[in-house]
């Protein structure tokens, strides 16, 4: 009996469509997310979500297609940021905070002078998981596997230009090449996830797995499959418990996250701290 | 060598060249000249343009007048200074060193010829066994020298390295400078590495080395140690008096009027 129960959640449609997704989209954000955590852009993932919704409100303005004006927008923007951050006039966090809440408050003007923008700020900020559509599941997969190949593809140049972007840069790898890849991806990643988990739980997805990665390791290669694994983890166990705990699954998952975040900062911050007390006492 | 058999042979030429960032030139009318196996220190306050010069070297900033010819095909790498390496960044010695080897396609990780090129270069540098460590876990020298590494395993013709010793202890400094004596006399490839390297340090750093080029925006004085390190070249590189001994053979650079100086201080303490 208790069997049929845990399972009961499964035969409902929309919840496995969404366990799906939530699953593809903590993979997917935790493996773009090692980038921005690494970047010190946190941030950016808040920021361009919001940046998304000016445009998709312009396009509702131009009677365009919404993925077309979000995306081009959040691209833009994305690559606005990464522009004015590498000029070192100001920095990432200042460029995400002037760029995004611009374009996030151009969206409100134009909603409220014209009215038709077909999204609400409600629906931007928090989703709707249980709504998703097929359609929605194999635009996931899609950026999902477009990340992979191309993070594969460009690892070590991704990871110099990460790292130590003058040397690289020196070294012969393009790093506003690699910046401008990154911003596509994380884009994307944006655009075909704000519809089923919104806003919030995207920054979250982005920070939470990434960070958590980072306590558990030292090396940026494990750091890569452990942040979208914890990343999946986090999206599909919270929209499990969502489910009997009757809370929304947005925030039981950013809770799982953070709960996970805090015991391995406990646990592994107290013998790194203590690792580092021996090699400075030395 | 004859002068235009000097220049044919020249690894990197600087010709009356300026570079700017904005509207006034940080550095101008520059002369250098560069050839294979040479080891230069470029010594200079701060704010000389020093790390302007070596990014021109490198390509990253452009002369806005005069020119810079690189000899074709030269193979440049860059050191920078430890104090810019984020320490907190999850990577290990292996991942610094391979990262700049260019990748096979969809094949990240390295392959077993790669994993013994960067053990090959680990081991010479005197850091064996030390693949698998974060890169905060080691000493100042180990540190410095898995940069090295890095800058080696692409087998560069010269090697531009920015203040190597700064913020490093004396027997660190020691180690850095045996280090790059031992490359630039047998480098792993067996061509000859030529380096040049900033410095603030004076006696302990530049008067070691066998050529000097005084620089503030400009070039004050290029020559041994002996030639350079002389009170009126110093005293117009660094805008202040500064005194030259002989110490065992070498130059001794002292500040000119720090007893005055300690004096005037401790009679303004005492009242």
């Amino acid at each position: 009996m208790i069997a049929v129960d845990l399972l009961k959640p499964f035969s409902y449609e929309f919840f496995r469509n969404g366990l799906i997704i939530a699953t593809l989209a903590g993979a997917l954000c935790g493996l773009i997310g090692v980038f921005v955590v690494l970047r010190g852009m946190s941030y950016i993932g808040h920021g361009l979500s919001h940046a998304v919704f000016g445009g998709a409100a312009l396009a509702a303005v131009l009677n365009l297609n919404y993925f077309l004006g979000a995306g081009f927008w959040g691209l833009a923007s994305g690559l606005m940021i990464g522009r004015v951050s590498r000029k070192r006039i100001i920095g990432a966090d200042a460029a995400i905070g002037v760029i995004t809440t611009a374009s996030f408050a151009m969206g409100l003007a134009l909603q409220a002078r014209f009215g038709q923008a077909k999204r609400s700020i409600d629906a931007v900020l928090f989703g709707n998981v249980l709504g998703v559509f097929t359609s929605d599941i194999l635009a996931v997969a899609g950026v999902g596997v477009l990340s992979v190949v191309v993070i594969i593809g460009l690892y070590r140049k991704l990871l110099f230009a990460t790292f130590d972007p003058e040397v690289a840069g020196v070294s012969g790898v393009s790093v506003p090449a690699m910046e401008a890849v990154l911003m596509v991806l994380l884009s994307a990643t944006i655009l075909v996830t704000v519809r089923v988990i919104g806003v919030l739980l995207i920054s979250a997805l982005l920070v939470l797995p990434a960070v958590t990665a980072r306590m558990l390791t030292n090396s940026f290669g494990r750091m890569l499959w452990l942040s979208p694994v914890l990343g999946a983890i986090f999206g599909g166990v919270g929209m499990y418990i969502s489910w009997y705990a009757d809370i929304p699954s947005g925030a039981v998952i950013i809770l799982a996250g953070t709960l996970v975040f805090i015991t391995a900062y406990s646990v592994v911050g107290v013998r790194r701290r203590t690792q580092l007390a021996g090699i400075n006492h030395h | 060598m004859s002068k235009s058999a000097e220049k044919s042979a020249a690894l990197m030429t600087c010709e009356h060249m300026s570079c700017s960032y904005g509207a006034a030139p940080v550095i101008e009318n520059v002369d250098v000249t560069i050839h294979p196996g040479e080891f230069v220190g470029i010594v200079g306050p701060s704010g000389s343009g020093k790390t302007t010069l070596l990014r021109a070297m490198l390509g990253s900033v452009k002369p806005i007048h005069g020119s810079i010819k690189r000899q074709p095909g030269l193979r440049l790498a860059y050191v920078p200074q430890l104090e810019t390496v984020d320490w907190n960044f999850p990577v290990t010695v292996g991942e610094v060193v391979g990262m700049s080897r260019p990748q096979r396609w969809m094949r990240p990780q390295a392959q077993a010829t790669e994993i013994s090129m960067i053990e090959d270069v680990l081991e010479r540098l005197g850091l064996g066994g030390l693949t698998q460590r974060h890169i905060r876990e080691l000493s100042g020298g180990q540190q410095q020298r898995v940069f090295l590494a890095r800058a080696l395993i692409q087998k560069p013709d010269m090697l531009i390295l920015d203040e190597p010793t700064a913020g490093v202890d004396v027997r660190t400094r020691h180690e850095v400078l045996h280090v790059l004596a031992d490359l630039n006399e047998s480098p792993p490839n067996g061509d000859g590495i030529a380096i040049v390297l900033t410095t603030h340090d004076l006696n302990g750093l530049a008067a070691h080395l066998p050529r000097l080029v005084c620089f503030n925006r400009t070039v004050i004085a290029d020559g041994s140690p002996a030639e350079v390190l002389q009170p009126y070249f110093l005293e117009r590189t660094y805008g202040a008096p500064m005194e030259v001994l002989q110490h065992g053979g070498m130059p001794v650079v002292l500040e000119q009027g720090g007893d005055e100086l300690r004096n005037r201080l401790n009679r303004s303490s005492a009242s």
